[in-house]
């Protein structure tokens, strides 16, 4: 007599697909591709860029960072260019060491500090190292914290985990916004970056982000992996009433690009994510390449790149 | 902002407001049109014998665009036997690798000139001009590039065996995708040795007449293809002709029957690409945002007027409400308008007969029952246009089930079963196309078997190359078209 076999549980991972649903990674990249024949004149345009640019989160994070470069990178997001009624960015986002150099430029302003944390861009720190990173990134002033999840612990199975660490984390921001970076291309698929957007919004509050990546791996923001992570946003705010924001992040250089993405989100989540509440662009470059669009459509003709204020393009 | 977040907005609807709307995008090059078109007999444009011309008009606002020539059947007479003469004089006997070189400089002439093809093709039929841009100028094109490659490589069709062509074959297209369907025809036709006599249909000449002119810009040999353009009885003519060995038809299963009809007893070879009712298989483990996309691409693209469109959506009943609410939330934000606006993603019915069949046919639906939802989108003052329409409490023997409608009207039935879905998917006289959405590659495969249809896409839908072959099942027709299976229709094997 043969004895029957233990029935074997479906993975947590599979348990999480048969509740939120799968993604077909040929469809969602013909679906994004239609975002970019859309073709944006005259009024649509200028709007669509003067939105990328209260959007944009102001970056630099580099080991050669100084409170100079901080100063300057806030002046720029005060003020994208000096002719003109260009707005200033949604926030400057630095290295926690910076906040404090940030804090006195922009203190009194709409433009908000946001500050990486959570042993960026690994994540590989005890997770009380990377508390403390972010209790002290707060006490510094930052309005914002962008942490990082733990990769690891989603790769190997342990979402309680992963989640448990994202709840410390949301604790430790205090009233400060928390932006969760899946680090999309170390999930690889796009299931996985719907299961970990799930995830990571079951433990956040309403008006926290979910963002792409850090910028610091070989592949960043694409539409495709945007658009998985609005359609997770969507469906979690339709299940649950909770909004969401989004920060797709690294790789968008150009306002073309940015356009694309604003597109996606007009068509996908509505008038209501169209603003720097719910959506943002982590980006460097791109600020003056909307600003130098801004200025062809204000005057007709492209300017050279020395009009433009630390512009790092030349002849 | 966590701080500011208000508690008291529980709404969980998404707004598809005003707040950024697109400007108009009008595309606006020079489709170089003539006032006046003749018809492509023998390498030249030639008026009509009676001298009869029609109005061809712009569905998207009634105006009309050029006089198009009406053949007669001694116009008819004339195209057959210039081609006849073009078969045996020159084109029947020239190498297949001579010939495959006519169709690359077609193909890339078509390519050169796909702007203004691009263009003419919105102006005449209708349809966006991101689908003509995107999809039928650069697909008429690839069938061009595809059977160049097989010109001077047919005897790889039939190993072993003798093949030749058939002499003139006489070709009537539809409305729908006028280029691309001339495309589908004339280039195996080609390849393959024969000559043509084309036959567009009588709202879309343009763009066939226009390929007169790249015929004669690729230095084509006089009488090699031949474009009459008129109604019903030039086509009757060029399907009659003694000289057509071989009929090709693509359009109506009503015209195709009385075609066969007419046919009967002759020795004529025949293909039929007719009407179908497709449906569209939605299971509850398929990816749901795509498979709307699919959905929406299925019955949408061309407003509609395709005879593969996924009309009648299958959904499995335990996701039927969330698949239409996604649905509704997708087609939301289709914009329906000017078909020239780059933005633009329904443009105009093609005629006001189609419109009047479409409404005809929508009302029965809410009359029998059916419970009708649409965007409410605003729709221009002037021209055929019809709003994206969704039914819902759809039964099997309603008419808008069985009816192909060949518009913007999408039909929705639920099944519980695999077996159930099978059943409600073969319950049509039609059998052309059908799509299949589930995560289980297992099930996909035996719905294939299972589904009488000549194409069953899988997660995805609408999708077509030159190398794969497209034709039908039961009333949908016979005979497949791209492909080497199309390829091979073109010739006689022995």
């Amino acid at each position: 007599m043969t004895t029957m076999p233990a029935a074997t549980a479906p993975t947590s991972l599979r348990r999480l697909f048969d509740e939120i649903g799968t993604v077909d990674q040929v469809g969602i990249e013909e679906r994004v591709a239609k975002f970019t024949t859309r073709s944006l004149k005259k009024k649509s345009k200028v709007f669509g860029l003067r939105l990328a640019v209260s959007m944009v989160d102001l970056t630099t994070l580099e080991g050669k960072d100084t409170p100079g470069k901080v100063a300057s990178l806030c002046q720029k997001a005060l003020r994208p260019h000096d002719i003109g009624d260009i707005p200033p960015t949604a926030a400057v986002c630095v290295y926690p060491a910076m906040v404090k150099h940030a804090k006195k430029h922009v203190v009194g302003t709409q433009v908000k500090i946001a500050s990486v944390a959570t042993a960026f861009p690994s994540g590989q720190a005890p997770l009380k190292t990377r508390l403390a990173e972010v209790h002290a990134a707060v006490n510094d002033g930052a309005d914002e914290i962008d942490m990082v999840i733990n990769r690891g612990a989603f790769l190997s199975g342990e979402f309680g985990r992963m989640q448990d660490e994202i709840a410390a984390v949301v604790e430790a921001c205090g009233q400060s916004t928390l932006k969760v970076i899946l680090e999309v291309s170390e999930l690889e698929t796009y299931d996985n970056i719907r299961a970990a957007s799930f995830l990571a919004m079951r433990v956040i509050r309403p008006g926290d982000f979910i963002k792409t990546s850090t910028g610091k791996t070989s592949s960043n923001a694409t539409l495709g992996n945007n658009q998985v992570m609005l359609e997770a946003i969507r469906d979690h705010f339709l299940a649950t009433g909770i909004p969401i924001a989004m920060k797709p992040a690294g790789g968008i250089r150009t306002a073309k690009q940015a356009l694309h993405f604003l597109i996606a989100v007009k068509e996908t989540l509505g008038d209501d994510w169209l603003n720097n509440r719910r959506y943002r662009f982590g980006a460097s470059a791109l600020l003056n390449d909307l600003v130098r669009q801004l200025e062809k459509e204000r005057t007709g003709a492209y300017q050279a790149p020395w009009n433009f204020s630390d512009a790092t393009e030349g002849y | 902002m966590p701080k500011t977040f208000s508690k008291t907005n529980p709404a969980r609807e998404l707004v598809f407001g005003d707040l950024w709307e697109f400007d108009p995008a009008p595309e606006t090059a020079d489709p170089k049109l003539k006032k006046r078109y003749d018809l492509f007999i023998n390498g030249s444009f030639v008026p009509p014998r009676a001298e009869q011309y029609f109005a061809t008009i712009n569905p998207a606002h009634e105006t009309k665009i050029a006089d198009i020539a009406l053949a007669d059947a001694s116009d008819v007479d004339v195209a057959c036997k210039a081609a006849q003469k073009a078969f045996t004089g020159v084109w029947g006997k020239m190498p297949g690798k001579e010939r495959g070189k006519y169709l690359y400089r077609i193909a890339r002439l078509l390519q050169d000139h796909a702007r203004e093809f691009a263009i003419a093709e919105t102006l005449d039929g209708g349809k966006p001009i991101k689908e003509s841009r995107d999809f039928d100028i650069p697909m008429a094109a690839a069938h061009f590039f595809y059977h160049a490659g097989w010109a001077d490589k047919l005897e790889h069709l039939a190993p072993g065996r003798q093949v030749a062509p058939h002499g003139v074959v006489g070709q009537v297209i539809p409305w729908n995708f006028p280029l691309l369907m001339l495309a589908w025809k004339i280039a195996p036709a080609l390849a393959a040795g024969n000559c043509v006599v084309l036959k567009p249909a009588e709202t879309t000449s343009i763009t066939a007449l226009k390929f007169g002119e790249i015929c004669q810009e690729a230095g084509l040999p006089n009488g090699v293809v031949n474009i009459v353009s008129g109604a019903t009885e030039t086509g009757a003519a060029v399907i009659q002709h003694p000289l057509t060995m071989k009929v090709a038809f693509t359009g109506s299963t009503e015209v195709g029957k009385s075609i066969m009809r007419s046919l009967a007893g002759t020795d004529k070879k025949l293909t039929m690409e007719l009407g179908g009712k497709a449906a569209n298989i939605v299971f509850d483990d398929a990816p749901l945002d795509q498979a709307v996309e699919g959905i929406v691409n299925g019955i949408f693209f061309n407003q509609g007027h395709v005879c593969c469109a996924g009309s009648r959506l299958l959904v499995q009943e335990s996701i039927a409400d969330e698949v239409l609410a996604k649905l509704k939330r997708r087609i939301a934000v289709l914009r329906v308008g000017d078909p020239m606006d780059k933005n633009t993603d329904l443009g105009a019915i093609n005629s006001r007969e189609q419109l009047t069949k479409i409404t005809e046919l929508v009302k029965s639906g809410v009359m029998e029952g059916a419970e009708k939802y649409d965007t409410g989108c605003k729709l221009p003052a002037k021209g055929f246009f019809f709003r994206p329409t969704i039914f819902t409490n759809v039964s099997m023997s309603h008419r808008i089930a069985r009816e192909e409608i060949f518009g913007p009207v999408l039909g929705i039935l639920t099944f519980r079963t695999p077996e159930e879905a099978v059943e409600k998917a073969n319950n049509t006289p039609y059998g052309l196309s059908a799509g299949v959405w589930t995560d289980k590659g297992s099930r996909i495969l035996k719905m294939s078997t299972l589904l009488k249809a000549g194409v069953v896409w899988a997660n995805t839908y609408n999708k077509f190359d030159p190398t794969s072959p497209f034709g039908g099942y039961k009333e949908s027709g016979f005979g497949r078209e791209g492909g080497k299976q199309g390829l091979l229709e073109y010739l006689k094997v022995a």
